[in-house]
């Protein structure tokens, strides 16, 4: 039998809940969160969109297939959704530390010691998810020692775009078309998928003018925490608003989007992290079922009267996307790039692509 | 926030559908069992919540959709087009729904579809339409189909002749696999190695289907499952996929399945997802399907294997797996809704469009019940085999394994600390499996086999054999242990506790940790007991969690729970208020236990209910009603162990405990429970005691001056012989269950005798044998009945048509008795009642008579619901257990004031086999029961309830010619009316030897016929082969060598090659007169409310 040392999640309500380490031996403290995926840790781990938080996993059977081999492909990773894990502790139930598949290099504990990130098994799981249900996601710190070993982080506090995007303009020629992607902390599948519709992919930081490039199409990328840290990316999407280009954003990019179309975004309950979200095509019988990974959403009350709900959410009736009633400006809440979940609405890279 | 998505209206449901017809599947078999009562009942419940007229076929009168109030009108007909047909006529119905019934009713849909008579009766197919369905299910055309969309299948030949199979298997290179096209389960199916294994199996598929596929087979891939649904707008999800633990090769009927999967990435689980997806769109599939793929472990790989367009077996898996409701959605969807219109059914509030997320990791075992054949293979393979299964949930894989080791009620207590298994060869064992295939792995690893040699000779993913090494290693530091050093007195010893709680946490069973505490020196009941008690001390429990559809992510409006040890804090809170009863169900289906018990527990779950009680249900049956969530207040999908019951009693604090409605499981835990002081309702646990215990029930019939057959229960062969000499063969042998698990038998002479006890190994005074006298050809009555404090308060007494020496569960019943001497049904009464007096009953019983000469005689009393409590019920149109489970409430019931003999019409109630499955088994009915399932059919005379019901088990009237092989004497004098008959009707008698020369010389012509080794024309087996027999009747006579292998090879080629087979001469005779005298078109379309 493995001997795993023994760990704590505190939360900011004072439950303890007692737990083994398999992942580095490090206090740390974030936001704590729940995904329900019952596939796709690797892709989460390294969504940067989960800077700041600490991840628990619902479904209980975790570190399966272990962790994929960190080769490129024109730069770009094979298997990740970024360069390093982003996420400040992860959370599950059964660990296995013995993995199973082809693919895999490494365990999952192994790759959590390696990127000096904790991680805690042996946690009764549902129950730290029923909680962050009734009372809303909150702050936790995993410690070892005394529970004063590290304070409690609010990610809010920080400007977590910031730390996720690029920090310089990255160009990946594989195309005619110039494609600005505005990354607040792009996944990486969200690159691979646009290269793979062959255009000119401008990669720049989250605060870039990006309205000073000759652009035939504009990305707003996925990215962590609170929109209201991006004011500086809101002022320039309404510059491009004035423009025609077609325009195409992605959970924190519909954010964005909504803001700089007069609407407001606020935080919900306790988000929504999984890969089994219903959405709804507004006014049609056109359902995805679709990947989400966000703690934000937009209220479309404001909305400027050229603009209208694209998707809602089956479950709870939240916002899921906007779109322009008359030029080519859209964004989702949800993520077509998948990588994890359902691949069901990738098409709308193609449909982007086609506008430019 | 928006209400955009609140679905103002319906979409455009279908407002035309007014009148439904759907299709049951008529009596369980291997294949096709309970699952298809579960989406039938769901389907009906959809229909009717929508108004809309349902009209049920299903002889299966055991099922709960047969149930009063479940549909508008039921039809205890067969489900073939010839009847259907005749019930459309009748009933003019706008629509009928095929998905629900199996492969039985998909078959029989197409088929109407093909023959026009859809069209002719403008009949609309709700849901999936045919021509995908035909798509789906010839080979050839589904191979198409996916090509269309670049699919990769499994390459495969679809050839009619034997030369085209040879050829096809040249090309594609041995081994290859062999499909029979339109077959259940993978009916005909099988591995070959080589052309000469080949011949002999595509011969026989070849009898089954017009067309067989012979395909190369990819053993060692993986082998995953989706379930998809799809409505009419294009909108499709996944409930959920699974993983096969066996790999490709075995039948994932005959397979360990896990859900969700548990070895793929998300890249290898979402581009399955989206395959499936892309093939149900483009096949067109409305409702729910499932897609089967082998999936390489080397790459990302694939085939896929096959689509069902209907509810199959893994889709009620899905569903119990889930919460998600496959049945009642496809049902919606047929009537046009739209995913979004609908809810999910456990939130209520979130929609029905969604993919469940699981937190929990759900196992499914087979159930096998090969040793009750003679002759089989216990080799598993890419046919089915066996004839239930177990769904085990947990939040580990260990857990959830070993509580489904226990659930499969086999006499093993999880994956280790099991009675010793003897195996000659592990390596062949582990490379060619069996129904023992976990129980070899587990042996293998004590003998110090690594992962990789297993994975190497089982090609199991090392994913699951390391979990299960980690119970072996748990195993092996609990034995370390010796309870000597274990102060249970204390609370605490740290190294044996942290310990005890990764045991628990594992799945381990109080048992299994006491047996490597104590090892040989365990007394079960008291070191378990020391064990629990010092556990509870430490606050090593399990809690309960519920399955909700969306892993916590919004709160659950059912409860539909499981128990684990992988958790700190129960889903549900308890109340303590003695207001819920618990009803326990009755486990795995299985030869003697299945659907029917099902019907009992529903039935008692809805009277409980019903009188102000909150219902709750312990079972863990995937192909039940019982476990529908709907169906009860709460739902503890859990073991029936005394262990777990216990677990879940200490936390219900409930007013009671029926354990008389689920068969023979719960009933056996009366003693235990009752020592822990649980409150059991009804029948005290004495009394059942009394009646379970041979010598207490033995004494007490004495002591009431009631006869019995004489019997005695011997340990040595001197005593069995000198017992013998006292009472003359025939005699009754039943062995010791637990050392050999061998059949009980009949015996005639000291050879038989021998030959037999040989078989059961060493008789001892640890394993004794039973042997009682056997009386020939006496009468077998079924007295099935309710009392109240001792006094009977309804009473059904029902006849088999055989004589005594075939199994009450493989005998045919009639009801109400047609042939009874009125002083036998007025001593039976008498009898009942002094018994029911003297054991104070208080709920449903059954006793089981003998009667010969107006002798009657007890062979043995149960204190619960028997097999034949539905059919009963339902002739008679009284609910037995309504009443039986008001009498256990302690509710006030009056008389009621009906009686059998009141009733104009006859039920029969016929058993269903299935030996075809089981290759080479002998196809002979005894005293160990082998029928997989059963039909009760009901008709205004004896003669119209018999036919409906042989044709409901799959039995045909013969066209022209009839076999006979009439065994012994007595026999060839019983059927030499029913010779005459047929011969004056204008059939061909063909007969072997004896029988020819009888029939012959009293008058009746027949033709010889050789018997199979005397290698001359004509010969039995020849004219079985060139299908040139319509029914053969085999009678066989004893247990000597020659005759059995003779006869074998008769019984065993009408099985391969179709030809229905008798070998009872009373139930042969019964069948002949019955469509000598009327025709399949005298049977009156009636449905059962038109029986009064």
């Amino acid at each position: 039998m493995h001997k795993y040392k023994p760990v704590r999640l505190i939360l900011e309500n004072g439950m303890i809940f007692h737990g083994k380490s398999f992942g580095a031996e490090k206090a740390m403290s974030g936001e704590v969160v729940f995904n329900t995926s019952m596939v796709g840790y690797n892709e989460s781990l390294t969504d940067p969109s989960y800077e700041g938080q600490i991840l628990t996993l619902t479904y209980p059977l975790i570190g399966n297939y272990g962790v994929p081999a960190n080769s490129q492909t024109n730069g770009i990773s094979d298997f990740f959704e970024s360069d390093r894990i982003h996420v400040k502790g992860l959370i599950v139930s059964d660990y296995s530390q013995e993995y199973s598949h082809w693919n895999a290099k490494r365990s999952l504990g192994q790759w959590l010691k390696d990127e000096n990130i904790p991680g805690v098994c042996d946690i009764d799981t549902r129950l730290l998810t029923k909680v962050l249900r009734e009372k809303g996601a909150m702050l936790g710190k995993i410690v070892f020692g005394n529970d004063n070993e590290v304070d409690l982080y609010d990610p809010e506090s920080e400007n977590q775009v910031a730390k996720a995007s690029c920090r310089e303009v990255i160009e990946y020629k594989h195309g005619n078309k110039k494609v600005v992607l505005v990354d607040c902390g792009v996944k990486l599948n969200i690159v691979r998928k646009l290269i793979k519709q062959n255009v000119h992919l401008i990669q720049v930081p989250w605060d870039y003018d990006f309205n000073q490039i000759d652009y035939d199409g504009l990305f707003i990328s996925n990215g962590p925490g609170n929109p209201d840290h991006c004011e500086i990316t809101v002022e320039n999407l309404r510059k491009a608003l004035q423009k025609d280009k077609p325009i195409f954003g992605i959970c924190m990019g519909n954010q964005l989007l909504s803001k700089a179309a007069g609407a407001n975004t606020y935080k919900l309950k306790y988000g929504h992290r999984g890969a089994n979200q219903p959405v709804r095509k507004v006014g049609t019988d056109t359902c995805f079922v679709t990947s989400q990974n966000h703690g934000y959403a937009v209220d479309e009350k404001l909305l400027g009267s050229d603009w209208e709900p694209y998707f809602v959410n089956m479950n709870d009736g939240t916002n899921e996307g906007i779109r322009h009633k008359s030029k080519p400006f859209f964004s989702v809440q949800f993520h077509p790039e998948a990588a994890g979940g359902p691949t069901d609405t990738e098409f709308f890279f193609k449909e982007f692509v086609q506008m430019l | 926030m928006t209400d955009l998505n609140i679905p103002n209206k319906p979409s455009g449901t279908n407002a035309s559908v007014k009148k439904a017809l759907l299709l049951g599947s008529g009596a369980l078999k291997i294949g096709e069992a309970g699952e298809f009562d579960y989406s039938g009942s769901q389907a009906l419940k959809a229909l009717r919540e929508e108004g809309v007229e349902t009209i049920l076929i299903n002889p299966n009168i055991a099922t709960v959709q047969t149930s009063e109030g479940s549909a508008d009108k039921i039809y205890f007909l067969p489900v073939t087009p010839y009847f259907v047909e005749k019930v459309i006529a009748k009933e003019r119905p706008d629509s009928i729904l095929l998905a629900f019934g199996g492969q039985t009713a998909l078959n029989c849909g197409v088929q109407l579809f093909l023959n026009g008579i859809l069209e002719k009766y403008n009949v609309k197919v709700l849901g999936t339409p045919v021509q995908a369905i035909m798509d789906t299910e010839d080979r050839e055309l589904f191979v198409k189909k996916l090509d269309e969309i670049g699919m990769k299948t499994i390459k495969s030949t679809a050839v009619e002749n034997l030369p085209d199979t040879l050829k096809a298997a040249e090309e594609l290179g041995y081994p290859v696999i062999v499909r029979a096209a339109y077959a259940l389960g993978g009916l005909g199916s099988g591995f070959c190695n080589n052309p000469e294994e080949l011949k002999i199996l595509a011969e026989k598929a070849l009898s089954y289907s017009p067309q067989i596929l012979v395909e190369k087979s990819l053993k060692g891939w993986k082998e995953i499952e989706y379930e998809v649904v799809r409505d009419r707008f294009d909108n499709c999800i996944t409930v959920c996929n699974m993983e096969n633990f066996d790999p490709l090769g075995i039948h994932t009927g005959e397979s360990i399945v896990v859900a969700p999967s548990q070895t793929l990435s998300n890249s290898e689980y979402h581009k399955l997802r989206e395959l499936a997806i892309r093939i149900v769109r483009h096949i067109g599939i409305v409702g729910e399907c499932n897609v089967q793929y082998a999936f390489d472990p080397e790459s990302e790989d694939y085939r896929v294997i096959e689509v069902n367009a209907r509810l199959s077996r893994s889709s009620a898996l899905a569903s119990k797996a889930t919460g998600y409701p496959l049945a009642f959605v496809a049902a919606k969807l047929g009537l046009g809704y739209g995913l979004f219109d609908l809810k999910n059914s456990v939130t209520k509030s979130t929609s029905a469009f969604f993919e469940p997320a699981l937190d929990y990791i759900v196992v499914k075992i087979p159930r096998w019940d090969l040793g009750k054949f003679t002759g089989v293979s216990r080799e598993i393979g890419s046919s089915m085999k066996s004839v239930g299964e177990i769904m085990a949930i947990g939040r580990s894989f260990e857990e959830a394994i070993q509580k489904g080791l226990r659930m499969i009620g086999q006499g093993m207590h999880g994956f280790v600390e099991n009675k010793e298994l003897k195996i000659e060869d592990i390596d062949k064992a582990l490379r060619e499996p069996t129904d023992k295939r976990i129980f070899v792995i587990s042996k293998a690893f004590r003998k110090g086999y690594t992962i990789d040699q297993i994975h190497d000779l089982t090609k199991i993913d090392k994913w699951f054999l390391q979990k299960l090494y980690y119970i072996i290693t748990t195993a092996e530091e609990l034995e370390k242990f010796s309870p000597k050093n274990i102060d249970f007195e204390k609370s605490e010893n740290p190294k044996f506790d942290e310990l005890l709680r990764l045991a628990k946490k594992q799945g381990f069973s109080d048992f299994q940790i006491c047996r490597a505490l104590w090892k040989d020196r365990m007394d079960d009941v008291e070191n378990m007991k020391i064990l629990r008690s010092y556990r509870k001390k430490l606050g090593i429990v399990p809690c309960v969690k519920q399955i909700d559809t969306l892993a916590a992510e919004y709160p659950a409006q059912t409860n539909y729970l499981y128990l684990t040890y992988n958790g700190i804090e129960n889903d549900v809170d308890y109340k303590g208020d003695h207001r819920s009863v618990i009803v326990l169900g009755s486990g795995a289906y299985r030869i003697g236990s299945s659907v029917e018990f099902d019907w009992c527990s529903v039935n008692a779950l809805l009277t409980v209910r019903k009188e102000g009680y909150r219902s709750v249900m312990i079972n863990y049956n995937p192909e039940t009603v019982s476990t529908d969530y709907d169906m009860c207040d709460r739902l503890y999908f859990d073991e029936l162990t005394f262990e777990r019951v216990m677990d879940i009693i200490e936390l219900e604090n409930p007013h009671g405990v029926i354990l008389s409605v689920g068969g023979q499981i719960p009933n056996n835990l009366a003693l235990r429970l009752d020592n822990e002081k649980v409150n059991i309702l009804g029948t005290s646990a004495k009394s059942i005691d009394n009646a379970e215990d041979r010598h207490k029930f033995s004494s007490m019939l004495d002591s009431l001056g009631i006869d019995q057959p004489r019997w005695k229960e011997l340990t040595s062969l001197n005593d069995i012989h000198q017992f013998v000499e006292e009472v003359g063969y025939p005699v009754l042998v039943r062995p010791s269950y637990v050392l050999s698990g061998a059949a009980m038998n009949v015996c005639s002479n000291d050879e038989e005798l021998k030959n037999f006890l040989q078989l059961a190994a060493d008789v001892s005074k640890k394993y004794p044998v039973v042997v009682s006298r056997f009386i020939e050809n006496a009468k077998e009555i079924e007295f099935d009945a309710v009392a109240n404090k001792g006094e009977v308060l309804m009473y059904a007494i029902s006849e088999h048509v055989e004589f005594a020496g075939v199994h009450s569960g493989d005998a045919t019943i009639q009801f109400p008795p047609q042939r009874l001497y009125v002083e036998t049904a007025r001593q039976i009464k008498r009898v009942s009642r002094q018994i029911a007096k003297a054991l104070n009953i208080s709920g449903p019983f059954n006793i089981q008579f003998l009667a010969k000469d107006n002798n009657v005689r007890v062979i043995e009393c149960n204190l619960r619901a028997s097999r034949s409590f539905p059919f009963v019920s339902k002739v008679l149109k009284i609910n037995l257990i309504e009443l039986a489970t008001k009498v256990m409430l302690g509710i006030p019931v009056e008389k009621p004031n009906k009686s059998a003999f009141d009733l104009d019409y006859v039920g029969i109630k016929a058993s269903q086999f299935s030996f075809s499955r089981l290759q080479k088994a002998d196809p002979v009915l005894g005293v160990d029961m082998s029928s997989t399932g059963e039909v009760g059919c009901i008709g205004d005379d004896f003669h119209e309830a018999m036919l409906t019901a042989m044709l409901s088990v799959g039995y045909s009237i013969p066209k022209k010619n009839v076999l006979f092989s009439t065994g012994p004497a007595r026999s060839k004098a019983d059927l030499l009316e029913s010779a005459r008959l047929l011969h004056e009707k204008g059939y061909n008698l063909f007969a072997t030897g004896g029988s020819q020369k009888f029939l012959v010389e009293n008058g009746v012509p027949a033709t010889k016929v050789y018997w199979p080794n005397e290698n001359e024309s004509p010969n039995a087996i020849e004219m079985i082969h060139n299908r040139q027999i319509d029914l053969v009747v085999n009678i066989p006579k004893n247990l000597t060598p020659g005759e059995l292998d003779n006869g074998y090879r008769i019984r065993r080629s009408s099985i391969d090659f179709n030809v229905p087979l008798i070998t009872n001469s009373r139930l042969a005779s019964a069948f002949i007169h019955a469509f000598c005298h009327i025709d399949a078109d005298d049977i009156e379309i009636k449905s059962w409310n038109e029986y009064n």
